[in-house]
């Protein structure tokens, strides 16, 4: 007789998320962002201030490996950058020289940078030649002569780190007042909920940016960054909140909640131990459905000038060189950091759904 | 039906009361006030505040009474009509942002209806041609919308107007009509500059709009009614429009109050990408100066704009959907 496979619900789980193609690639894209978010030191080229004075606004440079006559070379390498002032628009045009070739080296070393601020290292990821004069510049520079990857690379430390800690404090607070109100009903309830309507009815942006222009200028980078990550929770948290009250009222009723009162359980303990971990499946998808939001509410404010500033390095800040189409037209790489925004909200999405249908494995209707 | 309007309207009153003390409070977040930031530009050196000059400065603006009374005679002068003085512009705020807010809810309601025009024949589509190309062609398309930020949006699309067609964008007049009086070439000017931020906003609420309809409509299709009306042998399309698609289509009404923060959210910023004469690149401006009756008065009038629309679409819903009870819930 063959036994029957007895899978857990966590299983179950695990292997409905992993029939959902997308999620999966969703997550793997996060992952990848992420891992380049923590090393960004060691994989960007150079550090996010060095400027070039031989490279201002140069455009994205290619990396090859056929050279000019159509050899083939085992090592990529990048051409050297010919400068000309245009007569007429007084523009920089780059082109490139098909006679210089720089190679690129990988694993190899270069400015000394300090790790995660305190780590002292050399190692980068790649970098042309040691020694010779050529550099590589994969996106391009900005008006300063900075590589444009590099800073990007270290805008996504701060831009995707404030997503996940404002979706930190907005699970706090959503699931402390949710949770409450949905509990002890009554009073709390109405208060909760009367608040709640309150606050969506304010038009989030120009309350942020109320609230962000508020910040001190002297603050320092930190103190902003966190300034800015509160202000952002703080009215986040009212969707959740609306969730978790909804899952309360309906478990309330419940006869583990019953009997764990009957007990004598703390209002604290029933809410924290017993009522919460029922439904945190369903908390972690809201949670990483409201990212985005995050993510795009710092890109809009940074971008207006009134969230983070330079010299913090995010991906709303560095958008904010590409305010008019004047700019655009001249360097459009400065759009890049828009590509990341959009990929990693994508699969913030694409994961977030995948999550929804498996936290639920007996609800088939996930499927439609 | 005049006893729910009329309900619905008292209990307007305390929200928009809490309302006014949020952003009262909020633009008195700010270290130091209008007179100090402005002799703080004048002297470029650190105000003293027991400086007789500055005392004055500061009895003639109200900004020595206790925090309770400023708020008082702010929110009695709003009602009253008298949004106070922008020391920024140096006109009183009435003269700034009536003509603004104006072009606000032109932009706002524009790009709402832009949405739904759109979103719901393709919601419809998707729902009907299920995992069809065309259902995830559209289901991409409104996913990258979602994920774009608005000002990005109108970034890209003035690049390639510029670089495609040789356009320069911005604005909702050409110069020669800047100034002009009304008149219908004014209005063909201003519809002819209108489409770019109608776009730019219409995107972002596109998805979920989409979503939406194509779940709800998927939900109605299964349906008993459904299967006898086909059983009965009545036209596809006659069967589709008459019965699931018109009771798919009402939620959609409630969730204007859903819709229009995000579309004002959304215009704040979009205009100033655009340089559009709407009340966002005002509210930067008066924010990073301090200007706080400017930026105060922006604020409210934005929530009252919301608490209205969302008002109006309950009202709507009630009146379209005989089902929704008028009694207490």
């Amino acid at each position: 007789m063959v036994e029957p496979e007895l899978l857990s619900p966590r299983r179950m789980a695990w292997r409905r998320f992993r029939q959902h193609r997308l999620a999966v690639l969703g997550g793997a894209i996060l992952i990848a962002l992420y891992g380049v978010a923590l090393f960004c030191e060691f994989i960007s080229p150079y550090t996010p201030d060095q400027r070039n004075a031989k490279a201002i606004n140069a455009p994205p440079m290619n990396i090859r490996v056929f050279d000019s006559e159509g050899r083939f070379h085992l090592r990529p390498f990048v051409h050297g950058l010919e400068l000309t002032i245009n007569d007429d628009t007084w523009q920089r045009e780059y082109s490139e020289d098909k006679n210089i070739r720089y190679p690129l080296h990988f694993f190899t070393e270069a400015e000394p940078y300090e790790l995660w601020g305190i780590i002292p290292a050399r190692l980068r990821l790649f970098q042309v030649e040691p020694g010779s004069q050529g550099y590589v510049h994969w996106l391009g520079t900005d008006s300063l002569g900075r590589d444009m990857l590099s800073r990007i690379l270290y805008g996504a430390r701060v831009s995707l780190s404030i997503g996940l800690i404002g979706v930190g404090l907005t699970l706090f607070i959503g699931v402390l007042l949710g949770g409450f109100a949905g509990y002890l009903g009554g009073r709390v309830d109405s208060l909760v909920q009367r608040s709640i309507e309150i606050l969506q009815s304010i038009p989030t942006l120009p309350l942020w940016m109320a609230l962000s222009a508020a910040l001190p200028v002297a603050w320092s980078p930190i103190a902003t960054y966190f300034g800015v990550t509160i202000i952002l929770s703080f009215f986040g948290w009212t969707t959740l909140a609306r969730q978790v009250r909804g899952r309360f009222l309906s478990m309330r009723e419940e006869d583990f909640v019953v009997a764990a009162r009957l007990m004598g359980a703390s209002d604290t303990r029933i809410v924290f131990y017993h009522m919460l971990p029922s439904f945190s499946s369903h908390i972690i998808t809201t949670a990483t459905l409201a990212v985005p939001a995050m993510i795009l509410g710092e890109t809009a404010l940074s971008f207006l000038g009134i969230g983070l500033r330079a010299p913090v390095v995010s991906w709303g800040v560095l958008l904010q060189q590409a305010q008019n189409y004047q700019v655009i037209v001249m360097t459009p790489w400065l759009l890049w950091p828009g590509a990341f925004i959009v990929v990693a909200v994508i699969a913030f999405n694409l994961l977030g759904d995948g999550l929804r249908d498996a936290a639920d494995p007996y609800n088939h209707q996930g499927e439609r | 039906m005049k006893r729910y309007i009329l309900r619905r309207l008292l209990g307007m009153i305390p929200t928009l009361i809490a309302i006014s003390i949020i952003v009262f409070i909020v633009i008195q977040l700010p270290e130091g006030d209008i007179v100090t930031s402005t002799l703080d530009q004048l002297t470029a050196s650190v105000v003293d505040l027991n400086d007789d000059r500055v005392k004055n400065l500061r009895a003639q603006y109200n900004l020595d009474q206790p925090l309770p009374l400023q708020y008082l005679s702010w929110i009695g002068n709003f009602i009253t009509g008298d949004m106070g003085f922008s020391y920024l512009f140096s006109k009183p705020v009435n003269e700034l942002v009536w003509e603004r807010i104006g072009y606000t809810l032109l932009v706002t309601v524009s790009a709402l209806i832009f949405t739904w025009l759109l979103a719901l024949p393709i919601g419809i589509y998707c729902a009907v041609r299920q995992y069809s190309v065309g259902d995830y062609v559209f289901t991409t398309i409104g996913l990258l919308g979602l994920a774009t930020p608005n000002f990005l949006i109108a970034l890209i699309l003035m690049y390639l107007g510029y670089t495609w067609f040789g356009l320069s964008f911005g604005g909702l007049f050409s110069p020669e009509y800047l100034n002009a009086p009304w008149s219908w070439a004014r209005v063909g000017d201003l519809i002819s500059h209108l489409w770019i931020p109608v776009i730019v906003l219409g995107t972002s609420g596109m998805a979920v709009t989409m979503r939406l309809m194509r779940a709800n409509l998927l939900d109605e299709l299964q349906k008993p009614y459904v299967t006898t009306a086909r059983a009965k042998g009545m036209a596809p399309g006659k069967l589709l429009l008459n019965y699931p698609v018109r009771i798919a289509i009402n939620p959609f009404i409630s969730t204007i109050g859903l819709l229009l923060p995000a579309l004002l959210s959304g215009e704040a910023i979009v205009s100033v990408v655009l340089n559009l004469p709407t009340t966002g690149p005002l509210l930067v401006q008066a924010l990073i100066s301090q200007d706080m009756y400017l930026a105060g008065s922006l604020i409210m009038l934005l929530s009252v704009l919301t608490v209205v629309g969302m008002l109006l679409s309950d009202i709507l819903l009630a009146w379209v959907d005989p089902r929704i009870r008028y009694g207490r819930t």
